[in-house]
């Protein structure tokens, strides 16, 4: 089973939810996907057992065969090839990887090499399996490093995918294949419109949803009403709580301070189930 | 004129509600002075409409990128392009699945009997408006798409050609959280990325990497911590790392629930209320310009 756990907005909870509710599951696996900033590792404190390189394949002229024709430019359709006199120029920030340049060469000229673009940590902690991405500094696509940390899904677990915030590229990276998706919110003006948004995109993706309500008390009542028009499960509130939010602040799952909460938890993920099933 | 942008790297740390203070307060008196002109960068998730209640003067297709389809009469399933595409977009029964697909064009420039075709994608849309403040550049970039990135650029774009024939003081940028694409396209030569961050091990760890992404495009950085007393202590941490890392601090705000209720309202903060977290706001304003105008 996978549960990926999105929101939108960021901020909202994502990683409290995803933590604390691997926390209260058994056998769970946390896949942390927002290789643009992940916490996850924060508050699960993983025993990380191995590490691998995520690299993108980015083409590397010889300049021996090349005759700068310029098919690999015409090719190329994010502009990370120009011909500048005889010479082909290489622009590894703007490149995809997807292969057209080097398929297409009419002399042979092209080689792909590895441009490495993030790193991937696997790990865990009791029974519970652990696994982020991590994406380098200066890099500017998540997407292939958000694939990768998703080959670590296990089919025998609970597979818990947290999120990155948004609505485009790595919010979809993230999300696609789930089971069931959480959308984390609040109910603020912000919360709701970016919630709404996220609404969007899981019905285009087609996977089914429910919302978790964090800080329930603080802001107003259009979040309950706008689910109940559309339809939409609340299948927990979490209402605000100084305590929860020093718990977070010192990197502590808050199910470890308010253990009642673990309960809430596995009724939240038997709701879950009971939908997919 | 000086341009900038308000980042965070962790999302939800408050970066809207005090980019919308900032644009109260570099407005000035007479929104007809143009003396600012903001632009929301946060093109997946837009928010600063909410506060600014922009009126649309002006509304623009964003087209951008192209995505493949299969013409089922034209095509003779040699299997071609579902063994070259690198993301997984056609299916084996040779079906494009639309969000998968990247636009790299490589199938239909390989299919031996051009069976497919690159259509334009309309990717947003971006408006120009009109608010209390002066000029707003904001977008909707759609559902599922991508290329945020350029869509940032283009709303810089058009911020700072405003902003030129105004001869405007500001250009105030609301980004998005991360440190990939879009913030980057939000980083890229302006004078100063003011980061936001709140007194948690997640907002610091987060900080750390924007900040690392700052300074790898060569853009100075100043801190604010938001919601500080949560946990003072971290709050301590995040200033002595600035102190080390020779990080200028611009200041702390406190948490304080009229945050919420301002926003129900659509009001900045500085608009809304005259307590503590309000002259916190206006004093970290006057640093921020203090640090800017003296660089």
């Amino acid at each position: 089973m996978i549960i990926s756990i999105a929101s939108g907005k960021g901020g909202t909870g994502k990683t409290t939810v995803a933590v604390n509710l691997a926390l209260s599951i058994k056998d769970a696996n946390i896949l942390d996907c927002d290789v643009e900033e992940p916490n996850a590792h924060i508050f699960i404190k993983p025993e990380i057992k191995s590490k691998e390189k995520v690299f993108i394949p980015v083409p590397e002229i010889d300049k021996e065969k090349c005759n700068a024709c310029g098919k690999c430019k015409d090719v190329c359709a994010y502009n990370a090839l120009a011909i500048l006199g005889d010479t082909v120029l290489v622009f590894p920030e703007l490149c995809h990887g997807c292969g057209a340049c080097s398929y297409f060469c009419p002399q042979g000229a092209i080689k792909e090499v590895d441009k490495e673009i993030g790193i991937i940590e696997e790990g865990s902690i009791n029974e519970i399996g652990f696994v982020h991405g991590r994406l380098n500094i200066g890099q500017a696509m998540a997407p292939p490093v958000i694939r990768v940390v998703k080959k670590h899904i296990k089919n025998d677990r609970v597979n818990i995918i947290d999120s990155p915030p948004g609505t485009s590229c790595p919010v979809i990276s993230s999300i696609a294949g789930s089971d069931f998706c959480v959308l984390v919110t609040e109910p603020t003006p912000f919360g709701l419109n970016d919630l709404m948004l996220a609404v969007e995109v899981l019905r285009k993706v087609r996977i089914p949803f429910g919302v978790v309500v964090n800080r329930s008390d603080l802001g107003d009542d259009k979040t309950d009403k706008y689910c109940i028009e559309e339809k939409i499960p609340i299948l927990m509130k979490i209402p605000f709580n100084k305590d929860i939010a020093r718990a977070y602040s010192k990197g502590e799952p808050f199910v470890r301070c308010f253990p009642e909460y673990k309960d809430m938890f596995l009724v939240l993920l038997g709701k879950i189930k009971e939908t997919i099933a | 004129m000086k341009q900038l942008v308000v980042i965070s790297g962790k999302g939800g740390t408050g970066k809207t509600v005090f980019t919308a203070s900032l644009a109260a307060l570099s407005a000035g008196l007479n929104p007809g002075d143009n003396k600012v002109v903001m632009a929301d960068c946060d093109v997946d998730a837009a928010d600063l409409h909410l506060l600014l209640s922009p009126d649309v003067k002006e509304k623009h297709d964003f087209k951008s990128g192209v995505t493949a389809f299969i013409d089922k009469d034209k095509c003779i399933q040699c299997g071609l392009c579902e063994r070259l595409c690198r993301f997984d977009a056609i299916s084996k029964d040779f079906t494009v699945d639309t969000v998968s697909c990247e636009g790299c064009s490589f199938c239909a420039n390989a299919c031996p009997e051009q069976a497919i075709e690159m259509k334009e994608n309309l990717s947003g849309q971006w408006f120009i408006s009109e608010t209390r403040f002066g000029i707003m550049v904001h977008a909707k970039l759609g559902i599922a798409e991508e290329n945020s990135g350029k869509l940032v650029t283009l709303v810089r774009e058009q911020s700072k050609r405003i902003a030129e024939k105004n001869n405007s003081d500001w250009i105030i940028i609301d980004g998005s959280p991360g440190i990939g694409c879009p913030v980057i396209a939000s980083l890229s030569g302006v004078d100063c990325a003011v980061i936001v961050t709140e007194p948690t091990l997640s907002g610091l760890h987060d900080a750390q990497r924007v900040v690392a992404v700052a300074r790898h495009f060569n853009v100075s950085v100043i801190m604010v911590v938001n919601k500080y007393d949560l946990n003072v202590d971290v709050t301590e941490q995040i200033e002595r790392y600035c102190q080390e890392e020779n990080i200028a601090f611009a200041g702390k705000i406190e948490f304080n629930k009229i945050v919420v209720e301002a926003m129900v309202n659509r009001k900045t903060i500085v608009e809304y209320c005259n307590e503590d977290i309000t002259a916190s706001i206006k004093n970290i304003w006057d640093k921020i310009c203090h640090y800017i105008l003296s660089k």
